[in-house]
């Protein structure tokens, strides 16, 4: 046994092809390409098959890693994707923006000593395979049970509630207020990240299952929850995401060409406004742009921003490195593309002209001082340190709230004191009979498979809801 | 869903008038909501106020002026047609209680927008006076229904073809001098609220306008509605579209309206080059 374990750690891990930096930085194409058959059956033999292994513990939809990498060096890809649709009705999704590194992939033994498998190209591997040359197969539902379930919002946990509920007989209709589904994995996440077609793709699966979906409906203004259970639905799931977007409340941030990275990523990506004029709505294209933040959604805006021709793209931050949030992956593919990081400075105001266009803005240089309650070293300006950075266009990406929309008009639906909705952190259940919650309106902005995870778990509980009761 | 059943053109083509299938969204709808409308897959999201509902036959009425490509799309659209995406309603809908006397001042497209509001005053046992303004009589629009929904009911036009010779603000003035008013409703261009607003704050009436910015999902997700409204930061999507006039500063709104001034041509140039 550790003789074949040195072997394996010996083969390298697989090295994902990528599009060229200097020419992806100007175009909308996905990045990373996808490993060749060949190099995913060699990736897939690196795995050690653990008897118990870390890497499902790590998953929070607990895919059955080993088995789907075996079939992978069976080279019977389609049955590897079916082993991941048992646990992740969005494979294609999931392999392309879950932070391994922290999951799956950060508990895998070959990490301790090299590298660890490449789960995530795998992952992304096999579902890409299976819709491209699949024979349209989808998973087994089971006999119908006759209950009605309301999945409201169409993110990636709703989605998710969608797909387990399906299965298991359930007659599942989902409600989205925009006129596509998919949520942040369709208005957020760009293009170049997360092509599109996969996620229409991943839905399209969903609907051949028999879920039903309701675009342009907005619950809580259309129609709200309790109308819902008048029209006879048995369980609602609400999982509509954060969606209020923080502004910094800084002098002159209403001039034209400050957005929110909510804003900004959705003209971009949901309505197409880097296809203008073809698309009709428009998107303003900023020749020196700043992103303030440093998340996974200001590593977006950034890349995008670059995209839509920017002369420079500077992503400006008040802590260091250290501690921007975002994944290694996107910092990296960002200084790749020639994005400059501008730490330890935040922004104290934004000047315009006389149209209220943005033509620059202030700063203030930070220091580092003692740890704050999140841990990571409070920043602390120093003063007499304002400098000015000329800017035609800034984004704003320093988070989101809940948005109060739904949840004001649902009576009985209890809430913390920042407007998120209170569920059970194992089940799901709200305060409200009938109705869970999941995803960025109960942890706040977080992450897509977190979302998923919270989704995996109201499902459960609402199949035992439906089948025996609250 | 959202299919045109009746189509009317106004002041010469340049004003429409749809009434559509939205059964949902009119037995909703209050006064003073809006919903957003896109004509294909490729189109924008266009917010527009409600200027009338019927839940029993689950109609709702919009009225648009045509100003760029959105709306030039809006107007190809014929009895039967349907639009890609109609979403709502939207927005916190107008505050309706009696409070005495009210006027109701309208400009332009902004009518459509009163007058539910007005009926609404007027059936809470208001007293109302409507104001209407256009440059000429033959670009007016409801009214007779406006005209309904009041019991005095001015005329204002620019060139003096009926009524009032002047701005409708000449007549508010007369009005808010004669009488003893409790609230003004003034819904319009923005230089018609501005001034307004201007002259009641002088003599301290409270004034409500519905603002009309620039938007995206019309439900609080993007931030794009933003206005200043007593120097905070507002959300006209689900804040608004209703504010205190006093507080608005409509220099700053007329100026994010202007945002995509160019792209607007670009995209009104090409459709034009295409449809010849």
């Amino acid at each position: 046994m550790a003789d074949k374990k040195q072997k394996k750690e010996k083969v390298p891990r697989a090295r994902m092809p990528e599009q060229d930096p200097d020419v992806r930085r100007r175009n909308f194409i996905e990045v990373p390409l996808g490993l060749t058959p060949e190099m995913a059956i060699t990736e897939a033999k690196r795995c050690l098959q653990c008897k118990k292994p870390a890497c499902v513990a790590g998953c929070p939809v607990s895919v059955d890693i080993p088995g789907f990498i075996t079939l992978i060096t069976e080279n019977n890809f389609s049955a590897a994707a079916n082993k991941l649709w048992e646990r992740n009705a969005l494979p294609a999704v999931c392999g392309r923006v879950c932070p391994q590194e922290e999951q799956c992939e950060g508990l895998c033994i070959l990490g301790k000593k090299g590298q660890p498998v490449a789960i995530g190209y795998l992952e992304r591997f096999a579902a890409d395979y299976e819709r491209q040359n699949g024979i349209g197969d989808i998973p087994v539902v089971e006999d119908k049970t006759g209950k009605k379930v309301a999945v409201i919002g169409s993110g990636p946990s709703g989605l998710t509630v969608a797909g387990d509920l399906l299965l298991k007989g359930h007659e599942v209709t989902i409600f989205e207020a925009f006129h596509k589904p998919g949520g942040v994995l369709v208005y957020g996440i760009p293009e170049f990240r997360l092509p599109k077609e996969i996620v229409a793709s991943e839905v399209a699966t969903l609907e051949k299952m028999g879920a039903k979906i309701e675009c342009n409906t907005v619950v809580g203004a259309s129609i709200t929850i309790d109308e819902l259970f008048e029209e006879g639905y048995d369980a609602a799931y609400i999982g509509v995401g954060a969606g209020l977007p923080r502004f910094m409340n800084l002098p002159g941030e209403n001039f034209i060409g400050i957005y929110s990275a909510n804003e900004y990523l959705t003209r971009t990506n949901l309505m197409k406004g880097y296809l203008f004029p073809k698309y009709d709505t428009p998107i303003a294209r900023g020749k020196n742009v700043v992103v303030l933040g440093a998340g996974n959604v200001a590593m977006d805006s950034a890349r995008t921003a670059m995209r839509l021709g920017a002369k420079s793209v500077k992503v400006v931050y008040r802590r260091s490195r250290d501690e921007m949030p975002a994944r290694d992956e996107e910092l990296h593919h960002a200084e790749e593309e020639k994005i400059e990081f501008v730490l330890l400075t935040n922004p104290t105001q934004f000047f315009g002209d006389e149209d209220g266009r943005l033509t620059g803005m202030e700063c203030l240089k930070m220091e580092l001082g003692e740890p704050d309650a999140s841990g990571r070293r409070r920043p602390i300006p120093i003063e007499g340190s304002e400098y000015k950075i000329d800017c035609d266009l800034v984004v704003v990406s320093v988070g989101s709230n809940a948005n109060p929309l739904l949840t004001n008009s649902t009576p009985n639906l209890n809430l913390n004191k920042w407007g998120n909705i209170v569920a059970d952190t194992v089940t799901g259940k709200t305060s409200k009979k009938g109705v869970w919650a999941g995803g960025d309106i109960v942890t706040g902005a977080a992450t897509v498979i977190l979302a998923m995870g919270a989704g995996r778990a109201a499902a459960n509980s609402m199949h035992d809801y439906l089948t025996i009761g609250w | 869903m959202a299919k045109i059943i009746y189509r009317e053109e106004m002041a010469q083509g340049t004003i429409i008038l749809n009434e559509i299938e939205a059964p949902r969204i009119s037995r909703k709808a209050k006064p003073g909501q809006f919903v957003i409308l896109q004509a294909n897959e490729t189109g924008e999201r266009i917010p527009l106020t409600m200027a009338d509902t019927n839940p029993e036959k689950g109609t709702i009425t919009i009225i648009y002026m045509v100003v760029g490509k959105s709306t030039a799309i809006f107007k190809d659209l014929q009895v039967g047609d349907s639009y890609y995406a109609l979403i709502g309603p939207l927005g916190a809908p107008t505050h309706v209680e009696k409070v005495g006397k009210v006027i109701c001042v309208g400009g332009g497209t902004g009518i459509a927008v009163l007058h539910p509001i007005a009926r609404a005053l007027k059936e809470a046992g208001n007293e109302v006076t409507t104001i209407l303004g256009s440059r000429s009589y033959d670009l007016l629009i409801m009214e007779e229904k406006m005209r309904n929904a009041s019991d005095q009911f001015h005329i204002c036009t620019d060139d003096g073809s009926k009524g009032h010779h002047g701005f409708v603000t000449d007549v508010l003035r007369q009005v808010l001098e004669k009488d003893d008013i409790a609230m003004v409703v003034a819904i319009g261009p923005i230089p018609m609220m501005k001034f307004c607003s201007l002259i009641t704050k002088e003599k301290g009436v409270k004034t409500l306008v519905s603002l009309n910015p620039i938007m995206v999902d019309g439900t609080g997700m993007c931030g794009c509605c933003r206005v200043t409204v007593g120097k905070e930061t507002k959300f006209a999507c689900v804040d608004g579209p209703e504010f205190d006039a006093h507080k608005v500063d409509f220099d700053e709104l007329a100026k994010r309206l202007a945002s995509y001034l160019d792209d607007e041509k670009t995209s009104m140039d090409a459709h034009k080059n295409c449809k010849i």
